[in-house]
């Protein structure tokens, strides 16, 4: 089965996407990640205001069967979050790409581990099998 | 790299994999957690049917002339009472009180039968066989030739009435009978199951379980007959309170902890565990089981933190999750018995965060049997 990954986005390794344009970005989870996780029933995001290294934790997930934690793409401070998806985490399932974003960050200095869209198309694959 | 163990299959592994489930580890077996998805396969159960591939399960005979008295002094469930084409849930518990196991023993026409949990078949095998000193019983574990299926829902006496002569859609509840199903499969069928619904478990040679399972697939599917996974199963038995061991039951928690005091019959006579479980229930226990739903916005599970009020740890949780059929999240845990109470509060302690907690009544949901 292919998950969709857009082109334009970079992505890692936890399965998380990033758009970033200029100084802002937008972060969200992959088709990937939403398969896996099944209906999500509850998303836990931040406060605005609130700073992330890469790799911190900056909220949670969760399925009927399980919570998963989310991870920063890259180091950052919160300046919106999609409250829409906080009361209908379906929406995650439905469109991760688009009415399921998540965080909308001010992107601060410092290294993020990320992938092109074809790497992580490839990523997925080694992970499936 | 090479694991040192691979994982057991059952019969039904490749069918698993051919329908689309996705695979995971449980209790060293590779199992199926789902197929559509947990909320979709739990509704169908609620609502028509779900078909569960169950032999990953442990089955054990007990035969011979001291059969009865062996499982007399084994189990904390009256034997006696279990008459022939009957069943019933038992313990086995330890002589300090702990649970061994929860298990099903169904007395049949050549003897009884005991079907245990997968994650425990060795352990309970091996329990079973330093017990039996004295007793003229042969046990033999045939876990390996035995598949289960269960098959759960309001539509399923009507689905299983079509796959055999035998008179099922009269069976009662916690009854077991021969049948040939599919007109030429043997199989016992057991009115069973680990759901709240009605529904029955089937036993048959691993031989035929795909036959079985393929058949009854097709028999149900006008019906709404689904295939349905370990993430169901869980969710299932989670609403009516049935005990998982491993959660609300292990080798340090006591029958009457655990609100288990209906499977002890003390005045059956002697059993293992019959003199500390006499006297854990006169002193009374000093936590208990109990169902809680969440009033701040929060999930609890399994393994979770239970705080007072003014923060002190007092317990943990159990198995939690949000209740597909109720629409809550909902969960059980242990909890001092002077707040396992309707209408006490604490906190579950969510990723490092106080969640507000409100016990309430339980069963959440009321089962719906045959009887």
């Amino acid at each position: 089965m292919a998950f969709k990954t857009p082109a334009e986005l970079q992505y890692t390794r936890s399965h998380e996407w990033i758009r970033i344009e200029g100084e802002e970005a937008t972060v969200g989870i992959t088709d990937y990640a939403q398969d896996s996780l099944g209906d999500v029933v509850y998303v836990e995001l931040p406060e605005v205001g609130a700073s992330f290294e890469a790799g911190e934790s900056f909220g949670a997930v969760e399925s009927v069967k399980a919570a998963s934690d989310l991870y920063m793409p890259v180091a950052g401070e919160v300046v919106t979050v999609n409250q829409t998806l906080v009361d209908k985490p379906e929406i995650l399932n439905s469109d991760p790409y688009g009415e399921g974003w998540m965080i909308k960050i001010s992107v601060a200095p410092g290294v993020g581990a990320l992938m092109s869209a074809a790497a992580y198309e490839k990523y997925v694959d080694e992970i499936k099998h | 790299m090479t694991s040192s163990q691979a994982l057991r299959r059952t019969p039904l592994h490749d069918r698993h994999v051919q329908m689309g489930a996705r695979m995971v580890e449980f209790g060293g077996w590779e199992m199926p957690v789902q197929y559509s998805g947990i909320v979709d396969e739990h509704n169908a159960v609620r609502n028509a049917a779900g078909l569960f591939d169950i032999s990953h399960m442990g089955e054990v005979e007990v035969k011979g002339k001291d059969a009865l008295a062996f499982l007399q002094h084994i189990a904390t469930y009256n034997v006696a009472s279990i008459g022939e084409g009957h069943a019933n849930y038992a313990l086995l518990c330890q002589p300090a009180g702990g649970i061994v196991d929860d298990i099903f023993i169904y007395n049949l026409p050549d003897g009884y039968l005991v079907v245990v949990n997968a994650s425990n078949t060795e352990k309970d095998f091996a329990w079973l066989l330093d017990n039996l000193a004295g007793f003229d019983v042969v046990l033999t574990n045939i876990s390996d030739q035995a598949s289960m299926l269960a098959l759960q829902g309001p539509m399923a006496e009507s689905i299983l009435a079509h796959a055999t002569d035998a008179d099922v859609a009269n069976l009662p509840f916690h009854c077991v009978m021969t049948a040939m199903l599919l007109d030429d499969i043997p199989g016992i069928v057991a009115r069973t199951g680990y759901t709240g619904e009605d529904g029955f478990e089937l036993f048959v040679d691993d031989d035929n379980a795909e036959r079985l399972w393929d058949g009854l697939l097709a028999l149900g599917k006008d019906d709404g007959l689904k295939p349905c996974g370990l993430g169901a199963r869980d969710s299932l038995r989670f609403e009516p309170c049935l005990a998982l061991y491993g959660h609300e039951i292990d080798e340090d928690i006591n029958p009457y902890e655990a609100k288990l005091g209906w499977v002890v019959k003390l005045d059956k006579g002697d059993f293992v565990g019959s003199d500390a479980l006499r006297r854990i229930k006169q002193e009374g226990v000093q936590r208990k089981l109990a169902g809680f739903e969440m009033v701040e916005r929060g999930i609890a599970r399994g393994g979770y933190d239970i705080r007072g009020v003014d923060g002190e740890r007092i317990g943990y949780v159990t198995t939690g999750m949000p209740s597909p059929t109720l629409g809550k999240n909902l969960g059980l845990g242990y909890v001092p018995t002077a707040l396992a109470t309707e209408g006490s509060e604490f906190n579950v302690i969510v990723r490092d965060k106080p969640v507000r907690a409100r016990v309430v009544k339980t069963p959440f949901y009321k089962p719906r049997y045959k009887k």
